[in-house]
């Protein structure tokens, strides 16, 4: 079954991060997670990170010109929520016995492959961004995550000109390259 | 510092910020020195991950946001965390859809309710008004199967509003002394009314609930006794099939009507009375009941409802059982003579009546407050 085209247009909207489509999706599939982890042992907490986390794996298959969901987006969050929650639960030592099996599902464990690696990048992205201290942090996130130039970054950090601004990120960058190597080399 | 400035050409490089000569320049650099293409590889895988970090972190932020956004509205319900707005703000978002459709849902019922209520009520209220009318019959049946049980029910109805307020009576002595039925004496006092229309006070001399008949004496010095009365009043019995006619008051108007006894009974075969086919109506009661002679044969009292004509007059010679019992009773009052020749015999009906009339009064029953 194809998905149709205003699902396709709800994944074109979330692969740009545009609120209005992340909103439909949401409010479209979340009670259903909800009520799936609620039942199967979990907490309103763990319902959020998980639909969350479908979210995001989602966004990524979105992210691909070419993709295609050859479902709809409905079954291909519940599929992946589910995975993920059984998942969780395996990990915590709280698997329960599933009788649930009738739900219609989609294979997702490869695209949970790269999901997972790419929260594993993620991770190690984070973790090195938080070991940078400040001002580096900031700094950095305001010209790579918030897109700031750099004549408005010297303003809002009070360096003297944009050239010296510029010369303490690339400082920055240089510290947060080492970092981020250090462990995703490991991580290979 | 070259490092960095390494790092800012590598870049620049790759954001594609360097012009055509810098690019070429640059170019040559990476072939010529594995270092530096090592170094842009590794930047530009670098970059990619920035990207990606970014974006993810930014879809992260908007999941919260619209996680956030959608507890407030109350489409999403976590336990106790309805906080943002009162509760029943929340339960009016969650549910303002539903209740939305359920009141469309409403509406569209309520009209095609309405709707076939109009396109088939003609139909069903015909059918309701044609029960009804055979409930009312089954009701009348009940009533008269009722009716022929219960003499006591029966002996009542003329007691009806009308009735209460009078019925008819007639001289049975010519100095003022008056039959009627006890029933038309409901109230406290009475007077009487002559067919001219002149009223007179009379009082109560003897009332027999049982006979429903009823003595009353006119005092009133407006009253002109008659010489003698016309007719008299029969102390046996009457045969069947025997003409009468009677004189009564059922409106302010003396009203004249006729027929038979066609029963030597009363209702439920009370013998004290007959049953006579005349047509009697509320305000007969107490009416003497003549036949052809001009004889008093009785005083109607009563009808049966559902039967057409059907009417009961108290046999006359109960009158001369009443006439004793207040002889006895009261030895002080006067004694009354019944009059004993009727002078009506062989006359035409109308003379009969035009003598009768004077005769006949309108009892006026009403209660002193």
């Amino acid at each position: 079954m194809k998905a149709d085209t205003n699902e396709q247009a709800l994944l074109k909207g979330l692969a740009l991060n545009d609120s209005k489509a992340i909103e439909t999706i949401y409010k479209d599939n979340f009670a259903m997670v909800q009520a799936y982890i609620l039942q199967n042992n979990g907490s309103y907490d763990d319902a959020r990170d998980i639909f969350q986390e479908a979210m995001i794996a989602l966004y990524e298959k979105a992210q691909n010109e070419s993709f295609v969901l050859t479902c709809q987006i409905k079954t291909y969050v519940y599929s992946i929520c589910r995975r993920l929650w059984l998942k969780r639960l395996q990990q915590l030592g709280r698997y329960s016995n599933q009788v649930d099996s009738l739900d219609e599902t989609v294979p997702v464990e490869e695209d949970l492959e790269i999901h997972e690696k790419r929260n594993a990048e993620f991770a190690i992205m984070d973790r090195a961004m938080n070991s940078l201290g400040e001002p580096c942090k900031s700094l950095l996130e305001g010209y790579y995550l918030k897109k700031m130039g750099m004549q408005e970054l010297a303003a809002e950090f009070g360096y003297t000109n944009a050239d010296n601004a510029k010369n303490q990120k690339y400082k920055c960058l240089m510290r947060l390259k080492k970092l981020f190597f250090s462990q995703y080399n490991i991580g290979d | 510092m070259d490092d960095i400035l390494l790092l800012e050409a590598i870049e620049r490089y790759l954001i594609g910020d360097m012009n055509a000569a810098e690019r070429e320049y640059f170019e040559s650099l990476r072939k010529n020195t594995p270092e530096i293409d090592q170094m842009v590889v590794e930047h530009s895988m670098f970059l990619h991950q920035m990207e990606f970090y970014s974006a993810h972190r930014n879809l992260k932020l908007s999941l919260h946001d619209a996680h956030n956004k959608l507890v407030e509205r109350g489409d999403v319900y976590e336990g106790g965390e309805l906080t943002a707005k009162g509760r029943v703000i929340q339960l009016y978002n969650k549910y303002k859809r539903v209740t939305a459709i359920a009141a469309s849902v409403g509406g569209v019922i309520a009209l095609v309710i309405s709707g076939l209520a109009i396109y088939f009520s003609p139909v069903v209220n015909g059918n309701q008004i044609e029960q009804l009318s055979k409930q009312i019959e089954v009701i009348k049946k009940n009533q008269q199967y009722q009716g022929t049980l219960i003499n006591e029910v029966k002996s009542k109805i003329p007691e009806n509003a009308r009735l209460i307020s009078g019925g008819s009576g007639f001289l049975i002595d010519a100095k003022g002394y008056i039959i009627t039925n006890a029933h038309v004496l409901k109230g406290s006092g009475a007077v009487v009314v002559n067919s001219k229309g002149q009223e007179f006070n009379a009082t109560i001399a003897n009332i027999d609930q049982e006979k429903d008949l009823a003595i009353l004496k006119i005092n009133d010095g407006d009253y002109e006794p008659l010489s003698s009365l016309p007719y008299s009043i029969r102390k046996g019995n009457t045969e069947l099939g025997e003409q009468i006619f009677t004189l009564g008051y059922p409106r302010n108007d003396i009203v004249y009507g006729e027929g038979y006894l066609s029963a030597r009974s009363g209702y439920n075969s009370d013998s004290l009375s007959y049953q006579v086919q005349i047509s009697a109506n509320p305000g007969n009661s107490g009416g003497p009941v003549f036949n052809n002679n001009g004889e008093v044969i009785g005083i109607l009292s009563t009808r049966q409802a559902q039967a057409e004509g059907v009417a009961f007059a108290v046999k006359s010679k109960n009158i001369y059982l009443m006439v004793d019992e207040l002889a006895k009773s009261d030895t002080n009052i006067e004694k009354i003579k019944l009059p004993l020749r009727s002078s009506l015999k062989g006359m035409e009906r109308k003379k009969q009546i035009s003598k009768l009339e004077d005769c006949v009064f309108y009892v006026k029953a009403f209660s002193k407050k």
